[in-house]
C-alpha cells in the first residue's frame, strides 16, 4: 500500500459562541501515488478544509494528515497548490510569477528561465509570457497558474475548485489540457469541484461527501479508460456513473446522530 | 505596451484609448472654468468689492515679489520645510505601519497613540510646540512631520492588513518564509495604500506648513501673508495663496503620477 496521501481519522473543529463548529468528523482517506481523485459534496462538507491539510495551510484538531508517510508540517513545494480565485501576484508579469516559485529554489537564472518558459508554453501562454494578469481572461489566469505549480515540479497537485469561475467552454479545454499533462507527468492529483460532470470526467475514484458535519459519505469507482475523450462524456457508462455520483450527493440521508 | 495590442479587444485597451481623447475635452472645459472665474473675479472688483483687487492688480504685485526676488526666498522656505517634515514623517510611517500590521503586538502597542493623536489636528499642537522647542525650524517641520506621519501610518498600516490572504497563501505554497512573503508579497501589494497615504500626507503637511509660518517665522508664504494682512496688502495675499494652490497642485500631480507608474498593475474597473 504506497499511500501519497493519507488522511487518518482527521477532525477538524472551530470553537463557536456556543459549542464548537465541526467542520470535519473522523475523515479518513488514503490517496494513492499517481492517482487522479476527485471529491464532490455539498457547501460546507468540509472538502477544502481536507484539502487545505494536505497543503499544509490547516492543522487538523485531531488525527494525522500523511504525504509519502510523514506527517505534514507545513506548506513546500512538492505540494502544488491551485485556487479558485488564481491568486496570481497582479503586479508581477505572466513570466515572473511562474518564476516566483523558481526564485526560492535558488536556481540559476537559466535554469530558471528555461523550466518556466516550458510551463507557460505547456499551458499554451507563450504571447503572454510578459503581460499582467490584469490583461488575461479568467481561463489564462487560472492557466498561468497552474503553470506556476507546474514550474517547480510538484509530486502532488492540490486544486481547489480551479475552474469553478470559468464558462463551461473555457472549464472543458482545460479539463482535457490537465488530463493530458496529469497522463505525461502522472502527478497525485486531488481535485476539489462541486461540478459532478467534472469529478466523473477527470477521476479515477470520486470521493463524495457530507455536510453537517462534513464526512465522508461514499466513494465512487470511475472504470472508464484514459485518455477520456469527449465521446466518453455521452457513453452510457459515464451517464451511469454520473448518476450515481449525482444521487450519493444531492440525495444525501441526514446525519444519524451518534447512539 | 504590447500585450494591449495583442488583446485588442480586453477592456484595458479600450479605456487606454478612451483615455487621450476625453482628456482634451476634459482640459478645454478647464480652461473655459478657469476664463470664467478671471471674469467673474474682475467683475467684482470693478463694481466694487471693499479693497479687492483685480487679476491685474495681482498679476503686477507677482511681477515685483518674482523680480526682487520674494516670492522665490518664501517659496524656497516654505517648501525646504514641508519636504523636510514630509520626507521625515513618511520615512518613519512606513516601517511603522509595516510593524502594526504584521506584528498584533506592535498594533497593539501603537495603535491606541496613533488613533489618539489622529483625532488632534496638527495646528493644535503648535502652542505646545512653541513652548517645547523654541520658534526656530524645529517646531515647524515637527508639526509637519507630525501630520504627514499621521496620515501616511494608517494607510500603510491599513495596506498590510488588506493584503489578500490567497496571495500570501499562495506564496507559503510555493516554499515561500515569512521573510520572502513579506519582501515580496506584503510589500508591493501595499504599495497603492501607501501613495494613497503619502498624498494625502503631502496634502495635510502642506496644509499645516503655512498655519506654522503664521505664527513665528522670517519667511516662507505664510509669513509673507501675515505681513501683507498688517500692512492691508491684500494683492500680496492673493499671490501668497496662488502660490501655495500652484505648488500644492504641482506636488499632488507629481506624487499621482508617481502613483500611476507604480501602480500600473492593479486592476482598474
Amino acid at each position: 500500500m504506497n499511500a501519497k496521501i493519507s488522511f487518518r481519522d482527521v477532525v477538524k473543529t472551530y470553537p463557536m459562541k456556543e459549542g464548537t463548529f465541526t467542520a470535519l468528523d473522523h475523515v479518513s482517506l488514503d490517496i494513492a501515488d499517481r492517482e487522479f481523485v476527485t471529491v464532490v459534496g455539498p457547501s460546507g462538507c468540509g472538502k477544502s478544509t481536507l484539502l487545505s491539510m494536505a497543503a499544509g495551510l490547516v492543522e487538523p484538531t485531531s488525527g494525522a494528515v500523511l504525504v509519502d508517510g510523514a506527517p505534514v508540517g507545513g506548506p513546500g513545494p512538492d505540494r502544488g497548490v491551485i485556487f479558485q480565485q488564481y491568486a496570481l501576484f497582479p503586479w508581477l508579469s505572466v513570466r515572473k510569477n511562474v518564476e516566483f516559485g523558481l526564485r526560492l529554489m535558488n536556481l540559476p537564472a537559466e535554469e530558471r528561465r528555461r523550466r518556466a518558459g516550458r510551463a507557460i508554453e505547456l499551458v499554451g501562454l507563450a504571447d503572454f509570457a510578459d503581460a499582467l494578469p490584469k490583461t488575461l481572461s479568467g481561463g489564462m489566469k487560472q492557466r498561468c497558474a497552474i503553470a506556476r505549480a507546474y514550474a517547480v515540479d510538484p509530486q502532488v497537485l492540490l486544486m481547489d475548485e480551479p475552474f469553478g469561475a470559468l464558462d463551461a467552454l473555457t472549464r472543458v479545454q482545460l479539463q482535457d489540457q490537465l488530463l493530458d499533462t496529469w497522463s505525461q507527468e502522472q502527478r497525485t492529483v486531488m481535485f476539489i469541484t462541486h461540478d459532478v460532470d467534472e469529478a466523473v470526467y477527470l477521476a479515477r475514484r470520486v470521493i463524495v461527501m457530507a455536510a453537517r458535519p462534513g464526512r465522508l459519505h461514499k466513494v465512487i469507482d470511475v472504470d472508464l479508460p484514459y485518455p477520456r475523450t469527449e465521446e466518453m462524456r455521452l457513453s452510457p457508462e459515464f451517464g451511469r456513473i454520473r448518476n450515481e455520483v449525482w444521487h450519493a450527493v444531492y440525495h444525501q440521508a441526514p446525519a444519524v446522530p451518534a447512539a | 505596451m504590447t500585450q494591449l495590442t495583442a488583446l485588442g479587444k480586453s477592456p484595458a485597451a479600450r479605456t487606454a484609448r478612451r483615455g487621450p481623447r476625453r482628456s482634451r475635452r476634459a482640459i478645454a472645459l478647464n480652461l473655459v472654468a478657469v476664463v470664467i472665474g478671471l471674469a467673474v473675479w474682475t467683475l467684482l472688483a470693478t463694481i466694487g468689492v471693499q479693497g479687492l483687487p483685480g487679476p491685474l492688480e495681482v498679476a503686477a504685485k507677482a511681477g515685483e515679489l518674482i523680480a526682487d526676488g520674494t516670492l522665490l526666498t518664501d517659496t524656497l522656505a516654505s517648501l525646504r520645510r514641508v519636504l523636510i517634515g514630509f520626507l521625515l514623517g513618511t520615512l518613519l510611517a512606513i516601517p511603522v505601519g509595516f510593524l502594526m500590521g504584521w506584528y498584533a503586538t506592535a498594533r497593539g502597542l501603537l495603535e491606541p497613540y496613533v488613533q489618539f493623536f489622529r483625532t488632534i489636528p496638527p495646528l493644535a499642537i503648535i502652542p505646545l510646540a512653541i513652548v517645547l522647542l523654541g520658534i526656530g525650524e524645529v517646531p515647524k517641520v515637527f508639526v509637519i512631520f507630525l501630520a504627514s506621519f499621521l496620515s501616511s501610518v494608517v494607510s500603510t498600516f491599513q495596506g498590510v492588513v488588506d493584503v489578500d490572504r490567497t496571495l500570501i497563501n499562495a506564496a507559503r505554497v510555493l516554499g515561500a518564509s515569512d521573510r520572502t512573503i513579506f519582501l515580496k508579497v506584503v510589500v508591493p501589494a501595499s504599495t497603492p495604500f501607501i501613495l494613497v497615504g503619502m498624498r494625502v500626507g503631502l496634502g495635510s503637511a502642506w496644509g499645516t506648513l503655512v498655519a506654522a509660518e503664521l505664527i513665528a517665522a522670517q519667511e516662507g508664504l505664510g509669513f509673507r501673508m501675515q505681513q501683507a494682512q498688517l500692512y492691508y496688502d491684500l494683492s500680496t495675499i492673493f499671490v501668497g495663496l496662488i502660490a501655495i494652490g500652484v505648488l500644492g497642485l504641482l506636488m499632488d500631480r507629481l506624487l499621482l503620477l508617481a502613483e500611476r507608474r507604480l501602480t500600473n498593475w492593479q486592476e482598474r474597473r
